[in-house]
């Protein structure tokens, strides 16, 4: 007899078998693989100014004799930004160079990065902003705020909407009553006020690491009431089934009942929801870097970098580049939604949209 | 025959259940006291709403509170009463020494689990002197007439059918050798030859472990031929109760005897079953 594959395991094996799941993990996978090693893969730190060449715009490749090489630029006007290539000098690019000290994964110290050109040359894969700091380093470098606040963010407010939600509607009484008009009190309040309001409750001078640690916590005190309500009617149906009383009945204690029976019967939901409310996260913390009370110079974020792209010049003079942080954020958003949707039609058939 | 003296398994006196709500107070269960010798079978019959569920959940304290409140009443179970031990004590008495069988078996079995899984956690908690929890579990699935244990150890519930999950149920109840088994209607989501198979089994199990059942039934059919004893429960209400050959031959409250009478017969050719008629019911018992 042919054995019956266990429920669970397919889960992965079908997002991935789907074509929309596996472009999104792979979207994202590619995403992550380049925030973690955003030192390496950057050629510049992400405060490197050169003010001899503000607003460059991306260096074109050329291949040459010696090997891949970028062409070289003189800036015709300077109050312009007007750079034009200088036809037949390039600058060879040069693999594996000793480049600025680093911590790889912030442990181990380094020096080698992929890729770069010999100083006083500069490559320019993505142009430089209003202080010449590299576009793309400074890209790399905001991924890691941008891609590990909605993991982090997703983490607490799930974690806190799960206890608070299960205990409500497992236990109810008037825990169950303080929580939920807790949460409705939190929904009632429009989120972006409320996000102000926070920040600008606490002090503006603190490090950036603070900042960071604040932005999440900020973020999950908004977002658990919407995980708590949902855990609450799940653990509230999940109570009335009889598995349940079944588990009572063999003396298992409340609190093994609630975290070895009920828990992982929510285990499915937790993993949509996660996905579908890390860009949330994602935007809220772009938004608030946006305005200029998120993440601080002079670390990089996508919010931030697009904050920079606010300034007449950009539009005036057409520099493009600045606005890629807004395509990443966008990409982002895009593959965890679409990573979300997968998982839904796999893992609950019900709600299933649309073709595979 | 029992020895009158020992101490009764299970002794319930005076048990009264409300279910309270805002608009009126439901008397679920009213008065009701019974005894039960160890090794005994005991049938509850009662039509749907007569209590009788109410009161085997109450035994374990399973009912929900709000809205039950038990207004009155003990419930000994080997001389200890159950109704005011502490929460941490009694957990030691659910599956240790009651284990319950559901009516319904594939929701009482948790879907995301193994069976290996929720049987090792039962003899975990009850039987810690167990060395080796994979092979009592397969063992106990052998005893309840499984004929590949090792499959059903490793499946989930949704890859059973419906009597295999209630072997199961009865084997996770059996692996911790419990004084009492409270079979809350086992058979009534089976469907008839499975139900027939079951009951035999129950039959087996309490003949071989010396296990005391306390059958809850709405059909008089289950219980000739199965229980020692039964009790037909009426509105809350313990309206007739003895050994069952003595309450079948002749049944005194008329209640009774019209429960007796909706079983229907083999052979018999009838156009319509038989009904209860609670107006001609109700008439006779306002002149009693």
């Amino acid at each position: 007899m042919k054995a019956i594959p266990a429920k669970r395991s397919g889960v992965w094996h079908q997002v991935v078998s789907r074509p929309r799941g596996a472009l999104a993990l792979a979207i994202l996978g590619f995403l992550y693989f380049c925030a973690l090693f955003a030192p390496f893969l950057a050629p510049y730190g992400p405060g490197d100014q050169d003010l001899r060449r503000t607003y460059h715009p991306p260096t074109s490749l050329t291949w040459t004799r010696r090997g891949l090489a970028v062409r070289l630029y003189e800036n015709a006007d300077p109050s312009q930004a007007l750079y034009r290539p200088i036809p037949g000098r390039t600058a060879v690019i040069r693999w594996l160079p000793i480049g600025h000290p680093y911590r790889l994964f912030g442990l181990f110290p380094c020096r080698r990065h992929l890729f770069g050109v010999e100083p006083p040359q500069k490559v320019y894969l993505l142009g430089s902003d209003s202080i010449g700091r590299d576009v793309f380093s400074r890209l790399l470098y905001g991924a890691q705020v941008s891609l590990s606040i909605g993991l982090i963010g997703i983490s607490i407010s799930l974690g806190v909407g799960l206890v608070a939600g299960g205990l409500a509607g497992y236990f109810g009484g008037w825990f169950d009553s303080v929580v939920m008009r807790t949460t409705e009190l939190l929904m009632a309040i429009p989120g972006l006020y409320l996000l102000l309001a926070l920040r600008g409750a606490f002090a503006s001078q603190f490090g950036s690491g603070e900042v960071y640690l604040l932005i999440v916590i900020i973020l999950s005190f908004l977002g658990w009431s919407g995980a708590a309500r949902v855990v609450r009617g799940l653990a509230l149906s999940l109570r009335a089934q009889t598995f349940v009383d079944a588990a009572i009945v063999t003396g298992l204690s409340p609190w093994r009942i609630l975290w070895r029976h009920l828990l992982p019967n929510l285990a499915s939901y937790l993993l949509i929801a996660a996905a579908l409310s890390i860009p949330g996260y994602i935007l809220g913390e772009a938004a608030l870097s946006f305005l200029g009370i998120g993440i601080q110079e002079p670390s990089a974020s996508w919010g931030l970098m697009l904050a920079q792209a606010q300034e007449m010049k950009v539009f005036m003079c057409n520099f493009w580049w600045l606005l890629t942080p807004g395509a990443a954020v966008f990409v982002t958003v895009a593959a965890f939604n679409l990573l979300g949707d997968t998982l839904r039609d796999v893992i609950d058939p019900h709600f299933r949209t649309g073709d595979r | 025959m029992p020895d009158p003296d020992a101490i009764p398994l299970l002794e319930v006196s005076n048990l009264s259940i409300d279910f309270v709500s805002e608009e009126r107070i439901v008397h679920a269960v009213d008065g009701v006291s019974f005894s039960m010798q160890a090794g005994s079978t005991l049938a509850v019959v009662g039509e749907s709403g007569s209590g009788k569920s109410v009161t085997a959940l109450s035994l374990a304290r399973l009912l929900p509170s709000p809205p039950a409140q038990i207004r009155s009443g003990k419930v000994f179970f080997e001389g200890t009463d159950l109704l005011t031990l502490p929460e941490r004590a009694l957990r030691h008495y659910r599956g240790g020494k009651i284990a319950y069988v559901f009516q319904e078996p594939s929701t009482s079995l948790n879907p995301v689990f193994s069976v290996g899984f929720q049987l090792s956690e039962a003899m975990a908690l009850h039987r810690p002197d167990l060395q080796d929890r994979r092979a009592a579990g397969i063992a106990a699935l052998t005893e309840v007439g499984i004929r590949d244990p090792e499959r059903c150890w490793k499946s989930y519930p949704h890859e059973l059918s419906g009597g295999m999950q209630q072997r199961v149920m009865i084997a996770m109840a059996l692996v911790c050798r419990p004084r009492l088994l409270v079979a809350d209607e086992p058979t009534t989501a089976l469907d008839v030859t499975i139900q027939a198979q079951i009951l035999q089994l129950l039959r087996e199990i309490r003949s071989r472990f010396g296990m005391s059942i306390l059958l809850i039934t709405h059909n008089f059919g289950l219980v000739k031929g199965f229980a020692d004893h039964v009790l037909v429960m009426f509105r809350g209400k313990i309206v007739e109760q003895g050994p069952t050959d003595a309450v079948l031959a002749s049944p005194r409250h008329p209640y009774t005897q019209a429960l007796i009478a909706c079983v229907p017969r083999l052979g018999e050719s009838k156009k319509r079953l038989t009904t209860i008629d609670y107006a001609r019911l109700d008439a006779l018992l306002s002149q009693s």
